[in-house]
């Protein structure tokens, strides 16, 4: 798209772009290349011999057990969080979109209400899950001992799961919530007076219509939510976990850091930060193309 | 309303108090054991959910620091606040400036290289700092920027989200308005400041929201480049006072610090609702 109407000038626009151009290029592309170039050599943890090793460092990558295992922790962990996130947001949006049909002031105060853990930050919400949790002291830990479950997220790799995924679901509920609820509050009414008029009820009403025609919203925040528990969870595994016990939690971008920072193999970090490159790349294009779509449709 | 359902507009209410119930509740811990003192907290468990006596002194060690009773040294919350204002406010305003001008220089100019230059910016968008931790950190410590306020906010400016949204806000500006400008003689500065800026105010206000929260919550960013305690933001401040070693950790304080932490960010959203909401669905259309 461009405009019809624009301005003359041969050296404002560059300077109008300067400052982003430099940041970008200094802390943007300059790293970027760093990562493609250190992906291919291989340094001792002194950085006093570097020499060109080509793919090896990605062969040492696909060999790794931890690393697919990493792999692994990463897809569960994302997929739990998604699916957790997701399925609790729709339910509370749905009934607060409910609730504003009759009384706007009350669905306000549950929206507000409902919106602030966005602000709290990945690292704070570790480590009040943490808190809760904690073996000795939690009060949650307590509870469920009381009810004859010992919970123990230090020994057993499931509940340290359990816990990374109830501190980032807690997290991510407040953004899927609003984006749900504007979804909903999208959808023409008469749709939905139509089929109640033949006599459909709530619950087939919400399958046959809302459900698929929230479908486009669905799947964005899948997109997002997955990428969210990709690279914005690290605060949160790092205050609550370490990634452990063992490597049960250590998701990717743990592992770049662990690995880069202080194992110090900086070239099979790089060679991962690759891999995670073109892992955004593959995301975006995938929301990317199904929004064009949309479009069409 | 569609149907009258008494039962299913009480489930509504019941789903939704339930929902707001366990969303606070951790908060509410949090906050209660900010009011005790670490004994109660450590010794009684389960500690009591009803509020200590505690509250002064837990907030005053937090924000000014010093030792505790048994001894650990706890360091100030308050110099962290700082750096985490300072830094917010830095990455929000700055990415706020430079993307207002680029944004303006892409739609509102015709220039060499302009497809090239967009398609720069657009790339940024794909790939978030924690992708390439390793070889940003070695960049910003070649350039003598480690354990400063630049080094905590310039890298994390450069990033294209708002650059695409004030562009898709400038191209629903009417063309006229760019043509009666010309007229009345205007350059394209005088047209930037006169006529554009003030349209985009909402814009911008929904945009600093969303940024203030983001640069507040920094983690792994700051984990590396700082080392110095006087640099730490909070957010990462509130990390290190658990991972303690052999000192028992304080948690009347700590906690007391995740509510510090989290109440600049949540004034933010809960004040400025309105834009908070419409940045969130506009930047990610």
């Amino acid at each position: 798209m461009e405009k019809r109407v624009i301005f003359k000038s041969t050296c404002l626009p560059w300077l109008l772009i300067a400052p982003q151009m430099a940041i970008i290029l200094v802390f943007f592309f300059w790293p970027a290349g760093q990562a493609l170039y250190q992906s291919v050599l291989s340094q001792d943890a002194f950085g006093t011999s570097t020499e060109f090793v080509g793919l090896e460092n990605f062969k040492r990558l696909y060999n790794d057990a931890s690393y697919l295992a990493s792999f692994k922790t990463t897809a569960i962990f994302s997929l739990l969080v998604a699916v957790c996130g997701l399925s609790v947001a729709l339910t509370l949006a749905v009934f607060a979109d409910r609730i504003a049909d009759v009384n706007k002031w009350a669905a306000g105060f549950y929206k507000t209400l409902l919106i602030w853990p966005y602000a709290v930050a990945p690292a704070v919400a570790g480590i009040v899950w943490l808190f809760m949790f904690a073996p000795s002291i939690g009060i949650v830990s307590y509870a469920l001992r009381a009810v004859g479950f010992e919970w123990n997220h230090l020994l057993n790799g499931n509940h340290a799961m359990a816990l990374i995924v109830l501190a980032a679901v807690w997290k991510q509920v407040s953004y899927n919530f609003l984006f749900f609820l504007a979804g909903l509050q999208s959808i023409p009414k008469s749709l939905i007076e139509a089929a109640a008029i033949d006599g459909a009820g709530p619950w087939r009403r919400f399958w046959s219509i809302v459900f698929p025609l929230l479908s486009p919203t669905t799947f964005f925040l899948l997109v997002i939510n997955v990428v969210y528990a990709f690279f914005d969870t690290f605060a949160i595994v790092d205050a609550s976990t370490h990634g452990g016990p063992g490597k049960e939690t250590a998701i990717l971008v743990y592992k770049v850091y662990y690995d880069g920072f202080k194992a110090l193999d900086l070239g099979g970090s790089a060679a991962q930060s690759v891999v995670l490159m073109l892992i955004v790349i593959a995301l975006t294009v995938v929301q990317f193309r199904y929004v064009e779509k949309k479009v069409q449709y | 309303m569609v149907e009258k359902r008494p039962a299913l507009s009480f489930l509504s209410h019941l789903v939704l108090i339930l929902g707001v119930l366990i969303v606070a509740f951790p908060v509410y811990v949090t906050f209660i054991a900010s009011t005790q003192t670490s004994e109660q907290i450590v010794q009684n468990a389960p500690m009591s959910l009803t509020p200590g006596n505690n509250i002064t002194e837990s907030y005053k060690t937090a924000l000014f620091g010093g030792t505790t009773q048994y001894g650990s040294k706890v360091s100030a919350v308050g110099r962290m606040l700082w750096v985490s204002f300072v830094t917010a406010m830095v990455i929000a305003i700055g990415k706020i400036i430079i993307s207002l001008l680029s944004a303006f220089a892409v739609v509102y100019f015709r220039f060499p290289l302009k497809n090239l230059i967009f398609w720069m910016i657009f790339v940024t968008l794909m790939l978030p700092v924690e992708v390439r931790i390793g070889p940003t950190y070695e960049v910003v410590s070649s350039l003598g920027m480690l354990n400063s306020f630049a080094g905590l906010s310039v890298p994390l400016i450069a990033s294209a989200t708002a650059t695409f949204l004030f562009r898709q806000f400038f191209l629903t500006v009417p063309d006229e308005l760019v043509e009666a400008a010309r007229i009345d003689g205007a350059g394209p500065m005088r047209f930037f400041k006169d006529v554009l800026l003030p349209l985009s105010t909402t814009s911008i206000a929904a945009l600093f929201v969303i940024q203030f929260i983001y640069g507040w919550n920094q983690y792994l960013w700051p984990l590396l480049v700082t080392t110095h305690e006087n640099m730490y933001p909070i957010v990462m401040g509130i990390k290190q006072m658990i991972s303690g070693g052999d000192a028992a950790t304080e948690w009347n304080v700590v906690m007391a610090t995740a509510i510090l932490a989290m109440l600049p960010p949540a004034a933010v959203v809960l004040l400025m609702q309105k834009w908070f909401v419409k940045g969130l669905v506009d930047t990610e259309k």
